[in-house]
C-alpha cells in the first residue's frame, strides 16, 4: 500500500535497529542507568507497541511514554462537565471514539450514553456540524480535545458555523497545547530525561520553531518524528546520534508532512477563535499555566461553557493513582501500586489505562504484563 | 406486544405446500395488528415467511417442526445445537443482508463443531411501521441463502413491539445439525506444535459494516465476505482429520478467537503480522479510522488449528474451495499459558490480546 508499506519494511528496519545497537554501543554511558527518550505523542507510543519496538532495543535505551495523549491527561472534573453537558435533554453530545470510556468521578460518557444521553461519536468536528444542520431543534455539542493537532479542525467547524449562522452547535472547549506541558517536564525536580522524539502532528501545525526552548534552553536533543514504525526507529537514531555528538538540536525527520513553518492557515484559524486559558488542569500532571485554550468573546456562542451552565468541578486524581509519575518517565506503568489490581482496561482508574495511546494501557495490552485471564462469553 | 407462533413444520410425512392457500398482507407496513394472533398476523406469516421459505417440510401449521430419529442417526452419532441473535445495523449492506447473515451465521456455528447443517428456526421481532417490502426481501434472502447452503427452515416466530422497542428488524436463528461419527474438534485440544490458517483475507464484514453505516463519509467498495462455510469445512475436515479446532471469526475478530483458543488449551499461539491476509481497501481503511484489523468482524472466515503433520493438506483442501482461495497458514501454537502474540516486521514481537470493548478509534 503506497505511502504505508514503504514505512513497514523489514530491511529497512533491521538495518535501522543494527544502526541504532552499534551507535549506543559508541556512547560512552557516564551514568549509572538507561539512556532515557521521551516520545511526546500518543501515537507514537501506539506504534511502539504494535510495532514490537521495545523488544527490539538495546537495554541501554529506555523509551518513557509521554503526556500525548490528550484523552489521557484530561481531568476528572471535564469528563464530569461534559457528561452534564451530554444528560440535558435537548443536547446531543458528540465526541471522537477514544474519549467516550475515559471514566468521569462517577461515570464515563458510554455511561451517560446508557443512562439515556444522546451520545454520539464522530470522526471529526464538521460531522457534529453535519448533525447540527440535520438536527436544527437540538443542541449539537462537540466535544473538543486534543491538542494543537485537532484545534484547527475546531476552529475551522466554528468558523464554518458562524459564515452559515447555524445557533445549535457548540463546542466545548478542552483543546490543550503541548509546550507548556514538555517545558513542565523538564522543569520537573525528578526529570531523567535525555532526549525526545517530538510530536509529529503538533508540529505539522506549529511547525518546529516552538521547541527550540527545549535545545536551546535544557539542552536536549529533540526529533520531530512520523508514526510509522520506520520513523520510530529512525528519529530514535538521529536522537542517538545527537547525543553521541554532545549535540542538542531541534530536527525534522518527518518533514514529509511537518514543515519547519507550520500549517500558515491553520495557524491563522486557531488565533482567530482561540485564546490562552490562564492554565488548565491536567489529569497526571496537575495545572499547567497557559496549557488550554477557549473560545474568544468573539464567539462565545458557540462556546457550551457559556452556553451552558456546567460543574466547574475540581476533581482530584484517586490518591493511590501514579498516572502523573508514569507521564514524567519516574516510574513505568506497571510499578504503579495499581497497574493490573486496582486499574485495569475493564475499569480503568486513571486514564492512561483508558486511550490505546495511554501508555498504561498500551503496556497491559501489548505488554502482556499481569494479563488477567478472561474466559470468553460464547 | 403480542405473542404467537409463526408457523410450524413436520418433516416427516408433511404435505406439500401447495395444498394450502397462503395470505396476504395488502398493506404497505406492519401494525401491531400483524402480531395480534388473528387474521392479520397469520397473513404476515404466510406473504412474507412460509411463502419464502417454501420447502417439502413446511406444512400445516403445528406449534413445533417435527424431526424424524432415525433419518437424522443415519448421519451421525450426536446433535449440534445452536443458536444466534441478529440485530445488524443497517439491515442491507454490500455483500449481504440479516437474512442471508442469519442463516450463514447458524449455519458456521454448527459447521464448525464438525455438524452436517441441516434444520434452522427462525424469529423475528418486527418494529411497528417496518415495510413489508422489507421484510419479503429479507426472507427471501433467508431462503435463497438456505437453499444453497441444502438446510431447511421449519419453524418460527414472530412478534411484532411498538415502534422504538426495537430497530426495524432483529432475528434470531436456531440451528440443528448432526455431527458424524469420529469428528472431534475441541477448543481445548490446540497443542504446541500445531499451525494455525485462516481460509482468507480477513475483516472484510466489519469493514462493510462500518463503511455502510454511512456515518464515516467514506466511499468504499469493501464487500462483506458473509458465507456458509459448511462445505469448506467438510472439505477441510476430509483432507485433515486430525484437525483440532475450528472456530469461525466472527465478533471481536481473529484476535478473539485465538484468545478463547489459546485461554481454552492452555497454549501461547504465535501468529506473524505479514502472513495475516488482509485485502487493500481493508488495510486502509484501518488505517485511516486507527482500528485494528485483528479484531474486525468476519462472516465467513474460520480459524483452523491443524497438526503440523496435515497442515499441508489442510492448506490445499481450503485452497481447493471458492470460499477458501486465500487460506494461508498464519501462526502456530506453542507450549505456553494461554497468550497470543503477533511477531512484526521489525522483528519485534507484541502481545495480542482480548478487546475490552468495542474497538475504538484513536484521534491523533
Amino acid at each position: 500500500m503506497k505511502y504505508v508499506d514503504e514505512y513497514r519494511d523489514r530491511e529497512k528496519a533491521q538495518t535501522l535497529t543494527r544502526a541504532i545497537a552499534s551507535l549506543v554501543a559508541s556512547i560512552p554511558l557516564a551514568i549509572d542507568r538507561p539512556l532515557k527518550v521521551m516520545e511526546v505523542c500518543g501515537g507514537h507510543t501506539h506504534s511502539i507497541f504494535r510495532y514490537g519496538i521495545e523488544g527490539i532495543l538495546p537495554k541501554e535505551i529506555e523509551l518513557v511514554h509521554g503526556p500525548g495523549c490528550p484523552v489521557c491527561v484530561l481531568p476528572r472534573g471535564r469528563i464530569d462537565d461534559c457528561i452534564a453537558i451530554a444528560s440535558r435533554p435537548n443536547v446531543i453530545l458528540t465526541t471522537f471514539g477514544d474519549a467516550i470510556r475515559v471514566p468521569g468521578s462517577t461515570k464515563s460518557l458510554l455511561g451517560a450514553k446508557a443512562d439515556g444521553a444522546d451520545v454520539r461519536m464522530v470522526y471529526s468536528p464538521s460531522d457534529a456540524l453535519g448533525l447540527a444542520r440535520r438536527f436544527p431543534d437540538r443542541e449539537v455539542v462537540f466535544f473538543g480535545i486534543g491538542f494543537e493537532t485537532t484545534m484547527p479542525s475546531t476552529a475551522l467547524t466554528i468558523l464554518a458555523a458562524e459564515a452559515e449562522g447555524i445557533r445549535n452547535f457548540s463546542v466545548f472547549c478542552n483543546h490543550i497545547t503541548i509546550v507548556p506541558t514538555i517545558k513542565a517536564i523538564l522543569d520537573s525536580p525528578d526529570l531523567q530525561l535525555d532526549g525526545f522524539l517530538g510530536p509529529g502532528h503538533v508540529a505539522m501545525v506549529v511547525g518546529t520553531a516552538p521547541f527550540a526552548f527545549v535545545a536551546d534552553h535544557y539542552k536536549r536533543p529533540m526529533v520531530v518524528a512520523g508514526f510509522e514504525p520506520l520513523d520510530v526507529l529512525q528519529s530514535l537514531w538521529m536522537v542517538l546520534s545527537q547525543i553521541k555528538e554532545g549535540r542538542a538540536d531541534i530536527e525534522n525527520q518527518y518533514a514529509r508532512i511537518a514543515p519547519d513553518g507550520g500549517n500558515g492557515p491553520a495557524l491563522r484559524a486557531v488565533a482567530a477563535v482561540y485564546e490562552l486559558r490562564e492554565f488548565f488542569e491536567w489529569r497526571g500532571l496537575g495545572s499547567i499555566d497557559h496549557s488550554g485554550v477557549r473560545l474568544r468573546d468573539a464567539y462565545a456562542r458557540f462556546d457550551a461553557e457559556r452556553k451552558f451552565a456546567i460543574p466547574n468541578v475540581t476533581i482530584a486524581d484517586p490518591l493511590s493513582c501514579q498516572c502523573g509519575e508514569v507521564l514524567k518517565g519516574v516510574i513505568k506503568p506497571w510499578q504503579c501500586k495499581v497497574f493490573g489490581a486496582g486499574c485495569t482496561p475493564e475499569v480503568p482508574l486513571g486514564a492512561l489505562m483508558v486511550s490505546s495511546e495511554g501508555a498504561c494501557a498500551a503496556y497491559y495490552q501489548y505488554g502482556g504484563l499481569n494479563r488477567t485471564k478472561r474466559q470468553a462469553s460464547a | 406486544m403480542t405473542s404467537t407462533s409463526m408457523h410450524q413444520a413436520i418433516v416427516t410425512g408433511a404435505e406439500p405446500i401447495a395444498a394450502r392457500r397462503l395470505g396476504r398482507v395488502h398493506v404497505k407496513a406492519v401494525t401491531l395488528a400483524h402480531g395480534g394472533g388473528g387474521k392479520a398476523m397469520k397473513d404476515l406469516i404466510d406473504d412474507v415467511f412460509v411463502s419464502a421459505f417454501d420447502n417439502a417440510a413446511l406444512a400445516p401449521l403445528e406449534d413445533q417442526a417435527r424431526l424424524d430419529l432415525a433419518a437424522l442417526a443415519r448421519r451421525g452419532d450426536r446433535l449440534a445445537f445452536t443458536t444466534d441473535s441478529f440485530v445488524v445495523d443497517p439491515l442491507f449492506f454490500p455483500g449481504g443482508d440479516i437474512g442471508k447473515l442469519a442463516v450463514c451465521g447458524t449455519i458456521n456455528d454448527l459447521a464448525v463443531g464438525g455438524a452436517i447443517p441441516l434444520y434452522l428456526s427462525c424469529a423475528a421481532i418486527l418494529e411497528e411501521g417496518v415495510p413489508l417490502e422489507l421484510l419479503r426481501r429479507v426472507a427471501r434472502s433467508m431462503a435463497e441463502t438456505a437453499r444453497e447452503a441444502g438446510v431447511e427452515i421449519v419453524t418460527g416466530d414472530t412478534k411484532v413491539v411498538q415502534r422504538g422497542a426495537c430497530d426495524k428488524l432483529f432475528l434470531t436463528t436456531t440451528g440443528i445439525g448432526v455431527i458424524p461419527r469420529g469428528i472431534h474438534l475441541s477448543i481445548a485440544d490446540a497443542r504446541p506444535g500445531d499451525v494455525v490458517l485462516v481460509n482468507g483475507v480477513l475483516g472484510d464484514h466489519g469493514a462493510a459494516i462500518l463503511a455502510a453505516r454511512g456515518d464515516l463519509l467514506l466511499d468504499s467498495l469493501i464487500e462483506s465476505d458473509c458465507a456458509a462455510l459448511h462445505g469448506l469445512v467438510r472439505n477441510l475436515l476430509a483432507a485433515a482429520p486430525g484437525t483440532r479446532t475450528l472456530r469461525d471469526a466472527t465478533r471481536g475478530g481473529i484476535a478473539t478467537v485465538l484468545n478463547e483458543i489459546a485461554d481454552a488449551a492452555g497454549v501461547d499461539i504465535e501468529i506473524d503480522d505479514e502472513a495475516t491476509p488482509l485485502r487493500r481497501e481493508v488495510r486502509g481503511f484501518c488505517e485511516i479510522l486507527g482500528l485494528d484489523p485483528l479484531y474486525l468482524a468476519n462472516e465467513g472466515k474460520i480459524v483452523a488449528v491443524v497438526p503440523q503433520t496435515e497442515a499441508r493438506a489442510a492448506l490445499e483442501a481450503l485452497r481447493a474451495h471458492p470460499l477458501g482461495r486465500d487460506a494461508v497458514v498464519i501462526g502456530e501454537v506453542r507450549a505456553g499459558h494461554g497468550r497470543v502474540t503477533m511477531r512484526t516486521f521489525t522483528g519485534g514481537t507484541r502481545i495480542v490480546d482480548m478487546l475490552v470493548g468495542e474497538q475504538l478509534p484513536r484521534i491523533c
